[in-house]
């Protein structure tokens, strides 16, 4: 693999690619943990992790793993470091073990997660799914960032925990509510779609490429399609 | 008895697992564009719901714990869930093949969804006894029902809209659920009023 790709893998996967704000994937933990920076940080960390080295263990025994099981072997791997990632938190990170809560161990059913081991560990060698698994990983951590900037700044005035003037008077705090998450993530990819002229999502309306469960779906052209689900 | 009602209008109303605690995101914003299928798939994720309390609160209490092996817990109740969920599918193919079209299609997409192993590992993280578990899960796939087809009825009433270009599809949709879900805060301190 050349240089000049290898770069533009990770780069893909941070921008052009953004699993939040363009694949949309991941959305369950995105919409709850970013009321708190730290907390999104948190959940990028562990998920980064999850991702490289289940990325890495799927290319590595890519060839090894029979077509027809791939699915559960690669639930059972993921699990399995998803497992280790929270013993690790547990043990070095208490407070925020106690803070991702529930959010830690559903990484398993991550659709990032499971949708890049799908979409290109199982068809790339090890060092260009590390790359992925790290770009992905650090697009969905900055997404997570930018989100909990704006929900913690507006909606608690603080940001890392730190008060900011003038926002700490006066927070909007509907923000920092869940309703707030759904507002705010609309809102960016919005934003997304207006930077991009539409080009970024115009493919993506939860078809089946993009979606992890597609392998095991019985129904074709997107959940979203008029009458697709017969 | 109490106890029960409040687990389970928590579960439905205050803690509704779509709106306010973000479990089953995709399959809320991926299925609810109409409202036969957004029934039919809350019914599939309430059936599995059941079933796999059922069966991972006996592994959990009478496997794992006596045995020492909690950080099991992740890997096991995936792999149970999985192998449930196909289970189900098969033994309905051949025995209510009604059902089985009813609500077939659903079921492979529930694996993944967040709901499902999430409200299985609450019941544990809560240590709710079997009954409390049964009736949790229940409240929580209601909930998930009841979100599912509020939803589905706002969305039906926003194909005619025309937004700016940039809001079309899923931005005007995610405003939309911020909508449904500020109608839920108002159920907020429902259970500290009427059973307080």
């Amino acid at each position: 693999m050349k240089k000049s790709s290898s770069l533009s893998v990770l780069l893909d996967g941070i921008i052009k690619e953004n699993p939040v704000l363009v694949l949309i994937l991941g959305t369950c933990p995105t919409l709850a943990l970013t009321t708190q920076a730290s907390n999104a940080i948190g959940m990028g960390i562990a998920a980064t992790l999850v991702l490289l080295c289940s990325n890495m263990a799927i290319s590595a025994l890519r060839k090894v793993i029979p077509d027809n099981v791939r699915i559960p072997c690669y639930i059972v791997l993921i699990a399995g470091f998803v497992t280790v990632v929270e013993m690790l938190v547990e043990a070095y990170a208490y407070s925020l073990y106690e803070s991702l809560g529930i959010y830690l161990p559903l990484i398993v059913v991550n659709c990032i997660i499971l949708g890049r081991a799908e979409m290109f560990a199982s068809k790339n060698g090890i060092g260009a799914s590390a790359l992925d698994g790290i770009g992905m990983g650090i697009g969905f951590t900055l997404a997570m960032l930018a989100m909990a900037t704006i929900r913690e700044i507006f909606g608690a005035g603080t940001w890392f925990g730190m008060p900011i003037p003038f926002f700490c008077d006066n927070p909007i705090s509907i923000l920092a509510q869940p309703p707030g998450g759904f507002f705010v993530y609309g809102l960016l990819i919005a934003i997304v779609n207006k930077a991009t002229h539409g080009k970024a999502i115009k493919k993506k309306d939860f078809g089946c490429d993009d979606c992890p469960s597609a392998a095991t779906c019985g129904m074709t052209g997107g959940c979203n399609k008029e009458g697709s689900a017969v | 008895m109490r106890s029960l009602i409040v687990i389970m209008m928590g579960a439905v109303l205050v803690n509704n697992y779509v709106l306010s605690q973000f479990l089953g995101i995709c399959s809320f914003l991926g299925v609810s564009k109409k409202q036969d299928q957004a029934t039919g798939m809350s019914l599939a994720v309430i059936f599995v719901m059941l079933l796999a309390t059922a069966v991972t609160w006996p592994i959990q209490t009478f496997l794992l714990d006596p045995n020492k092996l909690g950080y099991l817990q992740t890997i096991v109740f995936i792999l149970v869930i999985a192998a449930l969920v196909q289970l189900v599918e098969i033994v309905m193919k051949r025995y209510t093949p009604a059902l089985h079209t009813a609500l077939g299609v659903y079921l492979p997409l529930i694996t993944t969804n967040c709901a499902v192993l999430g409200v299985a590992i609450d019941n544990i993280d809560a240590s709710y006894t079997f009954l409390e578990s049964m009736v949790n899960s229940l409240g929580c796939g209601l909930g998930y029902f009841l979100a599912m087809v509020l939803f589905s009825g706002v969305r039906s009433r926003m194909e005619d809209a025309k937004p700016p270009k940039s809001f079309e599809g899923l931005p005007l949709t995610l405003i939309a659920a911020a909508i449904v879900s500020v109608s839920f805060f108002g159920f907020a301190g429902i259970i500290e009023n009427l059973f307080g």
